[in-house]
């Protein structure tokens, strides 16, 4: 059974209600940088970024994380898929920056996780906030977002999925 | 990212059996290790708590150190091991070590011996993985990896390149690993030696063979100059070292016919005045040295999709 959570027009109001809270948090020394999480975080990150350089008319560091490495799972896998490492690309030192970390999807809270560790093995942030455009709950971790999209109830056997333009051709959020 | 295609081997013994499809993931996996000597902290937990040996029983600085990095870098704990330095030198047998050290929880084997087809003859009697660290004159996958790897980064794909590998095919594994990586890459493979250097069978391969390096240097994309083994060579197989470095050396002089961006290659350790000129070595074409960075980069995706392939068949 698939049900539909958010259309096109939802998922940019829930960005953009993201986007007042996170514009007002920002830093003003130049500190403020933008890190997705590779796939889907990796696009929302660059929507965002570039919303926010519309917005200020300052530019914005972004970059990349692939968490793959960090994975907590790799040693047991589950199902048929294989993790598939890709390289990291935050071109910028992370030292004493104000990091927004961005995700698709809030559920356990691993892949957060093993973010927060990936990012720390490249430097020493000064903070780091997350933004997930859905957080869905059956959290394992006591990892919670700072910006949230929309909040979902979703049974426990089913997941949520974000389809985004950028990459699948359509944007849209659906409990499947 | 998970994907479709699946990694299978919890053994790499060499290139011949691997498909297209399987070089391209091994490479595409070791780019996203590219950045990590970049970084501050040059490690991921990936395989913490794994063990990996080093059973070394020839001689190897880069191919080794380059393992031991590999696996530092991805936290697993390293033994290295030495012909020198242990048992064998009371007659213990390769499959009774090899044992022993399994019976101490090693998870990777990565073996070099002087025997073509002992990393084999190893996943027959052992658990652990086995990676091919180099084998007789059989193969040298992350050699060639590195290489294929080293190629693409420059050239973006091999599709369609002419490669040339100069000098002692008969006793190299690399030449052998190379031909496979390149051809299943798409690239064209010239190879290039003195008759007494060239195994009788090797155009069976698929290799063009010539015996004249001015004949074919303007054709190359790529060229990669082997050393000239002098501790495998038991009789003559030239009549001097001049002489071949007159023939099949790579001279600034030959430079200069070749083209503008051919890539100069060279598995190390190399005899500088023999089969390259100092000048060419440390010039601007080579790449000699992006091989021994991206040599870590590509042991550490071949450790990682191992351990991986393990993990998923037990």
């Amino acid at each position: 059974m698939m049900k539909k959570l958010l259309t096109a027009d939802q998922i940019e109001q829930a960005l953009n209600k993201m986007l007042l809270d996170i514009i007002k948090d920002i830093p003003q020394d130049g500190s403020f940088a933008i890190v997705g999480i590779r796939s889907r975080g990796e696009v929302l990150a660059k929507r965002l970024c570039s919303t926010i350089e519309g917005k200020t008319g300052r530019k914005v560091l972004c970059g990349t994380l692939d968490i793959t490495l960090y994975r907590d799972d790799l040693n047991a896998p589950k199902g048929k898929h294989q993790p598939r490492v890709q390289a990291t690309e935050i071109e910028f030192d992370v030292d004493d920056k104000f990091i927004l970390l961005v995700d698709d999807v809030l559920q356990t809270g691993r892949s957060v996780r093993a973010a927060l560790d990936a990012l720390t093995d490249m430097g020493r942030p000064k903070t780091i906030r997350l933004a997930v455009l859905v957080d869905r709950g059956h959290h394992e971790l006591p990892i919670h977002a700072d910006y949230v999209g929309v909040r979902a109830e979703a049974p426990a056997g089913q997941s949520v999925k974000v389809y985004l333009m950028e990459c699948d051709n359509r944007d849209e959020v659906v409990i499947e | 990212m998970d994907t479709e295609f699946q990694w299978r081997h919890k053994h790499l013994i060499g290139l011949a059996e691997l498909s297209r499809q399987e070089i391209e993931f091994i490479l595409d996996t070791a780019k996203g290790f590219e950045e990590f000597s970049t970084r501050s902290v040059k490690k991921a937990p990936t395989l913490r708590g794994k063990v990996v040996v080093n059973m070394f029983f020839e001689d190897s600085t880069r191919t080794r150190n380059s393992f031991t990095l590999a696996a530092n870098r991805l936290s697993a704990d390293v033994i290295e091991f030495t012909k020198t330095s242990s048992s064998v030198n009371k007659g213990e047998t390769l499959i009774d070590t090899a044992r022993n050290l399994e019976a101490m929880g090693v998870d990777i084997v990565v073996i070099r011996h002087s025997a073509g087809g002992a990393p084999k003859l190893l996943t027959r009697s052992i658990k652990a993985c086995v990676v091919n660290a180099g084998d007789g004159y059989h193969e040298h996958p992350t050699q060639a990896l590195l290489d294929a790897y080293t190629i693409r980064q420059a050239k973006g794909s091999l599709d369609g390149l002419t490669v040339g590998i100069v000098g002692d095919i008969a006793h190299s594994r690399v030449a052998r690993s190379n031909i496979y990586a390149m051809n299943k890459l798409g690239a064209k493979v010239i190879v290039v030696g003195p008759p007494t250097l060239m195994p009788a069978k090797i155009a069976q391969l698929g290799v063009r063979v010539s015996h004249n390096l001015d004949e074919v240097i303007e054709e190359l994309d790529v060229i990669n100059m082997l050393r000239i083994q002098f501790e495998r060579m038991g009789g003559n197989m030239f009549p001097s070292v001049r002489e071949y470095s007159h023939f099949f050396g790579l001279t600034l002089e030959r430079m200069k016919r070749a083209k503008k961006d051919i890539l100069v290659m060279h598995p190390g350790p190399i005899n500088r005045g023999v089969e390259i000129e100092s000048e060419v070595a440390d010039g601007p074409n080579s790449v000699i040295l992006q091989q021994v960075s991206n040599g870590v980069a590509v042991r550490m995706a071949v450790l990682f999709l191992v351990n991986q392939a393990a993990a998923v068949h037990n």
